[in-house]
């Protein structure tokens, strides 16, 4: 216990073939099989894994990238197949075994305690002892140690876990990785709740670990991640490995192709002609805010007309979250009006806005969307039962149709939501929203997490409701999907409007507003700013860890 | 009331501990008026004798509570544990202080080997807490009640003693609560044992990934919890000078001691709290008590101070329990409800 207990950071990094692939593998899977409940969700799964490589594994949700993840870390057990790590069988009933022999896995929700301290949470469970006590200097300078290691230092070894970003959390997690003398580390989604410079941070700490001789399996939704970082590439789809092939002999539209068996054109859904549309485009605003403001942001002056999807793009942390928590009244904006189809009503409540056809489909669907134990139809009818009873009836005629054109994948209308795929989970989210007919559609990271295929199906989705004749507001990281959907992209900072882009606006333009690298007179080229005026950036600075 | 409200605001700055001491501090400036205005001294050796006695049966108890409430589970039997460790421990001396020992250890284990069967059907079977030790509570109870009719058995003089001297105006059962709860901040704060502690009532699946073995910080949790219970027990043998079946539950102190805990500041959830906080919400009881006492309150009164004092401090944590980044503008807002997502984002 005690030996491993206190791991010295820097040890792992000398004694590793930095950079050179080794001719074993340290990692080789052959023949792998994993079932639940007698349906195959991995099968004859095969890859392998050289020291200082990083092997990308990709695939639409479903397609068992988790499934293989957890059978490698121990926390499942496989039906079939070897595990090798440097050429010996493996096999792990508990994920600290595979701790003990040098893999160690970034799982996609955090694994952190956030009351406890970074050190605490890092030697959770093997405390360096000295006598009977756990000793706390030592556990805290070795955390220094690992975090210097990974080129971190703003992040203090005391500091309580809740009082860090997002972004350094995650950090933290890695670090927690690392701490094992990982010689293998595989990555869940590790960028899913991360944006812009935070993202590049993680790449500078994947970039170190190669150059120690880190192995590392990287599973990403992401595909510019995919191509940025890893030098193979191995698709699942449906349980079976497609292709692995150097990352050098893809592209994106190849990738893309492996995953669903469709080009990347169908990506982004075009607008509907206008022949196909309900009713003409009005050019009324159907949502407008005039200095609207809270504590989190301030001087909000925007209008979303009906027809129109309205990108919104920032940081982590740069108040997109609160603005469209603010205009569904969960975080009720305590200044400035805001006026649904021309007449005033700042909701105080969720359920006032709800009454007013706001629809606002969270980041976070577990937590917030959905009732995990509730069935889909309960989920489906949730809103309409609590705010428009009397509507129920006739919506519940409608369901099963709405589950159909969204193409939701379940046994039945009984099912319990919580062992769908994120993309149906998803799905339900939008068909719980669809119900009220909404007037306006707020999307917090409608495609987190979610696959391919799901993702389409969002999109389209957006394009029909903005059709249809409403007003759509997306918050979303992901760069190419607010340029590809929007047709006027807002980008906030600090809790401010920096900015307002035409559609197809460059990423680079929609990062230098995010980040502030366009100062001052910046937001004049941006186009029509509606932010009357541009506040210097100041505040808390939560926007920008590290 | 009013003053609580208007210092929201300056008490979401402050730890739940402060918060805790300075509430106590408010009742003790309160209750020296008050008693002051009846013609006696709140300071006099005497009253503070009277309110630190008053905080060691408690205490013990609250100081177990407080380990199983953060492992994730609760101890709903402590009356009962108490009140059981009185009859042994007064049955088996017998008035003759050559028995206090096999008195005292029999007592202790007797609660060792409850809390061992609370914690291993809450680790175990994973049955709640809230259950688990509601039935073992009953279980206690109905064997009280069908097998002693009244008070049984006789503390000898010398036991009797721990409950009746003091050093100073400090009573000895009040130094050896202490003792106790600085071995549980130890165990707490300095021990593998207590960090996993910690971690169990903050997520078990994490101390379960991290390789804990998630039953074991549980089980340690419950143990302790008993024999503490078991403490207080004894205690009241030794004022009683006889153990009673009735002790434990007419002291109410299994959801008094719950209300000690959260009045502390710990979660009811578990994973976070500690036990300086347990013994400020102690404190705070035992003062109410004896302000209320000197003033002659009619005690129903006193049920009702006491169930304000802690629905009042629960909502001042629960605004600011839930720890989120600070406001980026305005002044003096209101404060928003359900900003828990960003945590969670």
């Amino acid at each position: 216990m005690s030996e491993h207990a206190a791991p010295d950071p820097s040890a792992g990094a000398g004694e590793a073939p930095a950079g050179r692939p080794g001719r074993v593998p340290v990692l080789e899977v052959r023949g792998l099989g994993k079932s639940f409940f007698g349906i195959p969700v991995l099968q004859d799964a095969a890859l392998s894994l050289h020291a200082g490589e990083v092997h990308g594994l990709v695939g639409e949700n479903g397609a068992g990238k988790s499934t293989l993840m957890k059978v490698l870390a121990g926390v499942y057990q496989r039906d079939q197949g070897t595990v090798l790590i440097d050429g010996r069988e493996v096999h792990f009933s508990h994920p600290t075994q595979a701790h003990e022999a040098g893999l160690s896995t970034v799982f996609q929700e955090f694994n952190l305690l956030p009351d406890r301290s970074v050190a605490e949470n890092i030697y959770l469970g093997r405390e360096p002892r000295k006598g009977l006590f756990v000793n706390r200097a030592l556990m805290n300078r070795t955390t220094a140690d690992l975090l210097a290691s990974l080129g971190i230092t703003s992040i203090r070894p005391t500091a309580q876990v809740r009082s860090l970003s997002v972004a350094e959390q995650q950090i933290v997690e890695i670090a927690k990785a690392i701490s094992y003398d990982a010689r293998i580390i595989s990555m869940d989604e590790p960028t899913a709740a991360l944006a812009g410079p935070e993202v590049d941070l993680l790449y500078a700490i994947i970039e170190r670990l190669r150059e120690r001789g880190t192995a590392i399996l990287y599973v990403s939704h992401r595909l510019r991640e995919i191509f940025d970082l890893c030098d193979t590439i191995t698709v699942l789809k449906d349980g079976r490995i497609v292709d692995t092939r150097p990352a050098a002999e893809l592209d994106d539209s190849a990738l893309v192709r492996m995953m669903v068996g469709r080009p990347m054109s169908a990506y982004f859904p075009d607008k509907l002609p206008e022949d196909e549309m309900a009713e003409p485009p009005s050019t009324t605003a159907l949502l407008e805010l005039s200095d609207a403001g809270n504590d989190q942001v301030d001087g909000i002056n925007l209008t979303v007309e009906a027809g129109e999807i309205v990108g919104v793009a920032g940081l982590q942390g740069s108040g997109r979250t609160e603005l469209v928590q603010a205009v569904f009244g969960a975080q009720p904006f305590t200044r400035g009006t805001m006026r649904v189809d021309g007449i005033e009503l700042l909701p105080r409540s969720p359920r006032q806005a709800i009454r007013g056809r706001i629809a606002l489909i969270t980041e976070d669907r577990k937590a917030e969307g959905l009732s995990l134990n509730l069935s889909l139809l309960d989920n489906a009818l949730s809103v309409i039962r609590s705010v428009f009873p009397r509507r129920t009836g006739a919506v519940r005629q409608e369901v099963p149709g709405m589950f159909s054109t969204l193409e939701v994948v379940a046994r039945d209308l009984d099912q319990e939501v919580q062992y769908l795929s994120g993309g149906n989970q998803q799905k339900v989210v939008l068909a719980k929203w669809l119900a009220i007919s909404p007037r306006i559609v707020l999307l917090d990271e409608p495609t987190r997490g979610i696959d391919v295929g799901a993702k389409v199906a969002v999109y389209r989705l957006m394009r029909q409701l903005a059709a249809e004749g409403a007003a759509v507001l997306m918050v979303s990281s992901e760069l190419p999907e607010v340029i590809g959907m929007s047709d006027r992209i807002l980008v906030m900072r600090d809790g401010r409007l920096a900015g307002e882009l035409p559609a197809g606006a460059g990423e680079e333009a929609v990062l230098q507003l995010a980040t502030g690298a366009r100062n001052g007179n910046g937001h004049n080229d941006g186009g029509s700013a509606r932010s009357g005026s541009f506040p210097p950036p100041g505040g808390e600075g939560e926007g920008e860890p590290a | 009331m009013n003053s609580t409200r208007k210092a929201g605001g300056f008490f979401a700055r402050l730890s739940s501990t402060r918060i805790v001491y300075l509430v106590a501090l408010l009742t003790l400036i309160v209750g020296a008026v008050l008693v002051a205005t009846t013609g006696r001294n709140f300071f006099s050796p005497g009253n503070i004798s009277s309110i630190l006695t008053g905080t060691s049966v408690l205490g013990f108890i609250a100081i177990g509570q407080t380990l199983v409430i953060l492992v994730g589970s609760l101890d709903l039997s402590v009356p009962y544990v108490a009140s059981l460790t009185s009859l042994i421990a007064a049955g088996v001396m017998a008035n003759s202080s050559a028995n206090i020992l096999p008195g005292v250890l029999l007592a202790l284990g007797a609660a060792a080997v409850i809390g061992l069967a609370n914690g291993l059907i809450v680790a175990g079977l994973k049955v709640h807490g809230f259950i688990a030790t509601l039935g073992m509570g009953l279980i206690i109870s109905g064997y009280l009640a069908t097998n002693f009719k009244g008070s049984f058995g006789q503390a000898p003089f010398a036991f009797r003693l721990v409950g009746a001297t003091g050093l100073g105006p400090v009573p000895i059962s009040t130094l050896i609560m202490l003792g106790c709860a600085v071995l549980a901040m130890l165990l707490l704060h300095r021990t593998r044992t207590g960090h996993h502690i910690y971690a169990v009532g903050g997520d078990l699946n994490v101390a379960r990934m991290s390789g804990i073995r998630v039953q074991t910080p549980i089980i340690t949790a419950h143990v302790l919890c008993s024999l503490l219970a078991g403490m207080a027990g004894l205690l009241l043998a030794s004022r009683l000078g006889v153990g009673s079946p009735t002790v434990g539950s007419q002291g109410g102190y299994d959801l008094l001691s719950i209300a000690a805990v959260v009045l502390g500041g710990t979660l009811l959830s578990g994973g976070k709290g500690t036990i300086t906080g347990t013994l400020g919400g102690v404190l705070i009881f035992a003062m109410l008590d004896n302000i209320m006492s000197v003033m002659q309150v009619n005690p129903f009164l006193k049920d009702v101070v006491r169930g304000v004092v802690i629905v009042v401090a629960v909502a001042v944590y629960a605004r600011r329990s839930i720890v989120k980044r600070q406001p980026r503008f305005g002044h003096g807002q209101p404060e928003e409800p359900a900003r828990k997502q960003e945590v969670a984002a």
